[in-house]
């Protein structure tokens, strides 16, 4: 489904990702670890079509397509999805009339049907209720004034509705209490399938108890030093991320 | 990938729409203006001795006044004598249906998108379009009429009402008023004219558009809106002008009267040539309005989306001289590429138990610079007055600028008067994220600029509110990407 190759990326003249090389395939979960400023993030920004980001060199194919040569909605059409770490908030629009345009550009893309509002509220009432959102975060604007867990909580619950085929998390489990990281893993964990791909992006092994992934990767200065299977994850927690950071040196 | 600035910098390039000129023959005058120009164009007009007396009293006070110099605006400095005070389509044979209007003008106004046309008709609005500066064209004053409400050119209105027309002309805005209200009043050419009896609900909406078409012409509209005892009436002014590479100059006065228990809503869709993104040409639109709520409970609503002219300089106020009477503004002003607009209102309260609402909001992108100026008085006598002012600015990118200029001139203790104001900007992480969930950057921009305005729009008669939002987003189209 995604097979990144050789990516290097640059910020403000500076080189974030140095060569990071990827395969994801349908119905997998892969976990993105690493210390601050390893690239994690930039990771996922660049896949979703970031405009703060340049890539200097590699190829991202999604689905056998060029992925960075698309605009960023039609990444997003085409079933790419990121969970904002830091999600925006849009004063004067509506969570549920946001939600509903965005969903109607994603179905007027595949030539489906678009939803009028009362389709659209019948198809959200149960997406609603498994992420725990409560009507009035269907009624307020985008993110405005939500707390940190509701913002979580609603990107997920953007993802439930968008029923993308590649979901990126950037570190949706930053600045959740244990009850909300709960909720948002139960919801991530309710949209696993066979069809579709996730990437989740975390600095601590603590949400990977929760989503259990099927592969890990761990990235440093820019590209991944080391990849597994979940027990990678503990081995992180238990020796502290300098353990890779000194074996990568010796390789 | 480009940089944020770039993004947001891109798509700024949107030709105007409206842009084409009919070619009429025109019955211009040269350009310049004296006492002999404006015996001219009363002659013309077959006007009453009364009212070319109103025009040479106000022309006369015109030469010894000058342009005030306290808006926030900057331009060349205006040629009163290169400008033609008169040009009206020389053809102008007695029309008694639509499907005798020049058939120039009828696809003039069908590239507007007018709704002169028949089924637009059946949809209940009435029109009278001024073309340049004699109306066109006037419809359904017939229905009109059987209630009693006037609804005509206000040339008509000279000649058909002129005791009506001498009892209100001057009375808000007197001809002294200022300098732009003063020319106008000395050569004013053509406006609407609408008389609502008493206890008269109008049952539709009364709608004008404006037409600046000969090169060089200024126009200037004259309109008086007189609502008696217990009437209603909500009045639209659309207007839109072709496009020209030199500057043109609209300096109109806008006159309404509310009666004991009578509504005026009048609500405006102002489109004029912008001026292209050099600031190259473009509308220089100066004008004065007014409205007086003199008898009690009465009420007058201004409704403004403004997002066309080069230069915007305009007040639409309230004089709330009734005991109870209400004074409401609903302002959307956008700037993008090189346009300025100074506007806001006036709210004069005198009565006592008068209230006034502002609500604006104010758009910039581009090299755009917007100031909201607004005045509140309440005078010795306004017991118990109360206002409230909502001031917000938009920004869109980092090249434009917002500005705000309340005054509040209050002169007893009993009144209450809140004031909120608020700037903010469309960041580009906010169309990023309309963009990673699919919704292109237009969209995007559109839904958070009408997300802004929704306090304004939902004051706009229905169908103008969605004209009101397509205009905007044509407007501020290509200012973010």
């Amino acid at each position: 489904m995604l097979e990144i190759k050789g990516l290097r990326v640059k910020a403000e003249d500076k080189e974030i990702l140095t060569g990071v090389d990827l395969r994801v395939d349908p119905g997998q979960v892969h976990a993105i670890m690493g210390p601050n400023g390893s690239g994690k993030s930039t990771l996922a920004r660049v896949l979703s079509g970031h405009p703060d980001y340049e890539v200097i060199a590699g190829d991202v194919r999604y689905n056998g397509k060029d992925l960075l040569a698309m605009d960023p909605e039609d990444r997003a059409r085409e079933g790419v999805f990121m969970a904002f770490q830091y999600p925006v908030e849009i004063p004067g629009i509506n969570n549920a009339y946001f939600l509903k345009a965005a969903l109607n550009a994603l179905k007027k893309h595949r030539g489906e049907e678009e939803l009028d509002a009362v389709e659209f509220m019948a198809l959200i009432k149960d997406k609603a209720k498994l992420l725990e959102m409560d009507q009035s975060m269907m009624s307020r604007s985008v993110n405005e004034g939500f707390s940190g867990g509701e913002k979580k909580r609603n990107e997920i619950f953007h993802m439930a509705v968008l029923e993308p085929k590649l979901a990126i998390l950037d570190e949706t489990d930053s600045g959740l209490d244990i009850d909300a990281l709960k909720i948002v893993s139960s919801g991530v964990n309710a949209l696993r399938s066979p069809d579709r791909a996730m990437i989740v992006v975390t600095h601590y092994q603590r949400l990977l108890n929760y989503i259990v992934p099927d592969f890990v990767h761990v990235l440093s200065e820019g590209r991944i030093v080391r990849s597994g299977g979940k027990e990678l994850a503990f081995e992180l927690e238990e020796k502290g991320y300098t353990w890779l950071e000194q074996g990568a040196g010796a390789r | 990938m480009s940089t944020s600035t770039d993004t947001i910098e891109q798509l700024a390039q949107q030709e105007y729409k409206y842009g084409f000129e009919t070619l009429i023959e025109a019955d211009t005058l040269p350009p310049g203006l004296n006492e002999d120009v404006i015996r001219v164009i009363s002659a013309k007009k077959n006007e009453p001795e009364w009212l070319l007396d109103f025009r040479l009293k106000a022309y006369k006070v015109w030469l010894t006044m000058s342009e005030p110099q306290w808006a926030n605006l900057k331009f060349e400095p205006i040629d009163y004598q290169a400008v033609s005070y008169y040009s009206a389509p020389k053809k102008k044979p007695q029309l008694s249906s639509l499907d005798e209007v020049d058939p120039e003008i009828r696809a003039t106004f069908d590239k507007l998108g007018i709704p002169l046309e028949e089924q637009k008709l059946l949809a209940g609005v009435a029109v009278d379009a001024v073309f340049d500066s004699v109306s066109v064209a006037t419809t359904f004053s017939d229905k009109l009429a059987s209630l009693g409400i006037i609804f005509c050119s206000f040339s008509e209105a000279v000649q058909k009402h002129p005791e009506l027309v001498k009892k209100y002309l001057g009375t808000v805005v007197p001809h002294t008023d200022n300098f732009y209200a003063a020319l106008n009043s000395a050569v004013f050419t053509d406006g609407s004219f609408a008389y609502i009896p008493k206890g008269v609900r109008c049952p539709m909406e009364l709608s004008t558009y404006f037409r600046i078409n000969a090169k060089n012409t200024g126009q200037f509209e004259r309109t008086l809106i007189v609502a008696e005892e217990g009437s209603y009436v909500s009045y639209l002014e659309g207007c839109t002008a072709p496009m020209r590479d030199e500057h043109q100059l609209h300096a109109a006065v806008v006159e309404l009267v509310a009666l004991d228990d009578a509504t005026i809503k009048y609500s405006t869709i102002q489109n004029w040539y912008p001026g292209d993104k050099n600031g190259k040409g473009g509308i220089y639109n100066f004008v004065t309005k007014r409205g007086i709520c003199k008898g009690r409970n009465s009420k007058i609503t201004w409704t403004q989306v403004e997002t066309g002219s080069a230069i915007t300089w305009k007040y639409p106020g309230c004089i709330l001289q009734g005991d109870n009477s209400i004074g409401e503004f609903y302002s959307v002003a956008t700037t993008n590429n090189k346009q300025q607009a100074d506007t806001g209102t006036k709210m004069i309260h005198i009565g006592r138990n008068t209230r006034s609402t502002i609500v604006s909001k104010g758009i910039s992108a581009g090299n755009g610079q917007n100031t909201y100026r607004g005045l509140v008085r309440i005078g010795k006598g306004a017991i118990n007055a109360r206002n409230h002012s909502q001031c917000d600015s938009l920004l869109i990118g980092d090249r434009c600028g917002a500005h705000t200029f309340p005054y509040l001139d209050i002169r007893n203790t009993s009144g209450k008067i809140e004031h909120e104001a608020s700037t903010s900007k469309i960041g580009e992480d906010q169309i990023f994220y309309c963009r990673q969930r699919g919704i292109s950057p237009e969209d995007a921009m559109n839904m958070i600029v009408s997300g802004f305005c929704k306090e304004v729009f939902r004051e706009l008669p229905m169908e103008f509110a969605v004209e009101a939002q397509k205009l905007l987003s044509i407007s501020l189209e290509g200012s973010v990407g």
